[in-house]
């Protein structure tokens, strides 16, 4: 029994933008969420019945991001710095432009397992299936980003009063 | 959701609103083109508020799929139809617009039959045949069990009828409110018999 996929967006919907807002930003997060639920909606007849809803999603959000990861880096930068680009694409001033900036300077690998591990929940198990590589290394760029990100990012360490 | 073991990383995404309505507005909006663009839309819904409450109003490309009063709880119709016809379901109005114009002539006495493609696929045989002839009787008037069995060729078929009537996938615009017992009395209803009679007190006011 499969539920109406309606209900598969209004549940998993926000946190998925949130994860391809913190794996991509601002200006390309909302064409992945875009690409990543009209393929879940294509595949969902076939999806297991007990198939965890929320990985799989997350595992599709993760190659949508890498093929825009991908033609972003074959885009010309001055395409990116266009203004009216960031009008269709999303609203940059939605969120802390400095959170970006930090996320934005991590490999890719640990933002990823940032974003898989504490936005969508994931166990390190399923990130090191999705990204590749062996459970404690996807451990390991988690940690590691975290790390950086406290140094990086000033709010996260403001916020909770103790700097560590 | 999250398994954050340290609160602190929960800190760390604060700026990242949990819930952005207008982005998924958006978003939703999106999907549903592009969805529909790529064929893969099955069935496409919205509700409609009408003087019988609202109506949960269902379509698949090929037409009206199903038309569910408030009281058959919609989300229990939506999971039927994902189960049924295609779990691929998103609230798109659009395809609806139709439907909805028609309704809302009805309602305001304005219509007195729809003309709108059809998707019969959850109603089958004697049922459905029973439902088809249904759309001969006209605005206003009214048949019984025992007269709509004569006519689909059944006559001992009554209970057959109320059966077809009672699980009529669209309501309202395949009128089986016109429906009534040999006495008069309205008899059951998937709206209810409050339903039932509202809409045969709106087409006996026109």
């Amino acid at each position: 029994m499969r539920r109406p996929f309606e209900q598969i967006v209004a549940e998993y919907g926000p946190v998925v933008l949130r994860v391809c807002r913190a794996v991509l930003g601002p200006q390309d997060a909302e064409d992945a969420w875009s690409e990543t639920f009209v393929s879940a909606l294509k595949a969902y007849p076939d999806l297991p019945a007990d198939a965890n809803v929320e990985a799989w999603l997350v595992t599709i959000a993760h190659r949508k991001a890498v093929d825009v990861t991908r033609a972003a880096a074959r885009r010309p930068t001055p395409v990116e710095s266009l203004p009216e680009r960031a009008g269709l694409a999303g609203r940059p001033e939605d969120w802390d432009g400095d959170l970006w900036r930090a996320l934005k300077a991590l490999p890719d690998r640990q933002r990823q397992a940032v974003a898989y591990h504490y936005l969508a929940g994931l166990p390190y198990k399923e990130i090191a299936a999705m990204c590749g590589g062996s459970t404690d290394a996807a451990r390991r760029a988690a940690a590691d980003g975290i790390r950086t990100l406290r140094d990086t990012y000033p709010r996260f360490t403001d916020q909770s009063g103790v700097a560590r | 959701m999250t398994t954050a073991s340290d609160p602190r990383h929960g800190r760390l995404f604060a700026a990242l609103p949990v819930q952005d309505a207008p982005a998924m507005a958006r978003l939703h909006e999106r999907l549903v083109d592009q969805a529909r663009r790529e064929g893969v839309l099955d069935v496409a819904y919205r509700t409609l508020d009408t003087p019988v409450g609202s109506l949960l109003l269902a379509a698949t490309v090929e037409g009206l799929v199903k038309v569910a009063f408030a009281v058959q709880d919609h989300d229990a119709v939506l999971q039927r139809l994902a189960d049924e016809v295609s779990p691929r379901i998103l609230a798109a109005p659009a395809r609806l617009d139709g439907v909805s114009r028609q309704l809302e002539e009805y309602f305001a006495g304005r219509r007195t039959r729809f003309d709108l493609p059809l998707d019969w696929r959850l109603s089958k045989g004697f049922r459905r045949e029973v439902l088809t002839h249904l759309r001969d009787i006209g605005y206003g008037r009214t048949e019984s069990y025992a007269q709509v069995a004569a006519a689909a060729g059944s006559p001992r078929a009554v209970r057959a009828v109320g059966t077809a009537c009672a699980t009529n996938p669209l309501p309202v615009v395949v009128p089986c409110h016109r429906v009534v017992r040999s006495d008069g009395s309205p008899g059951g209803y998937a709206g209810g018999p409050d339903a039932k009679r509202a809409l045969l007190a709106l087409e006996s006011a026109a």
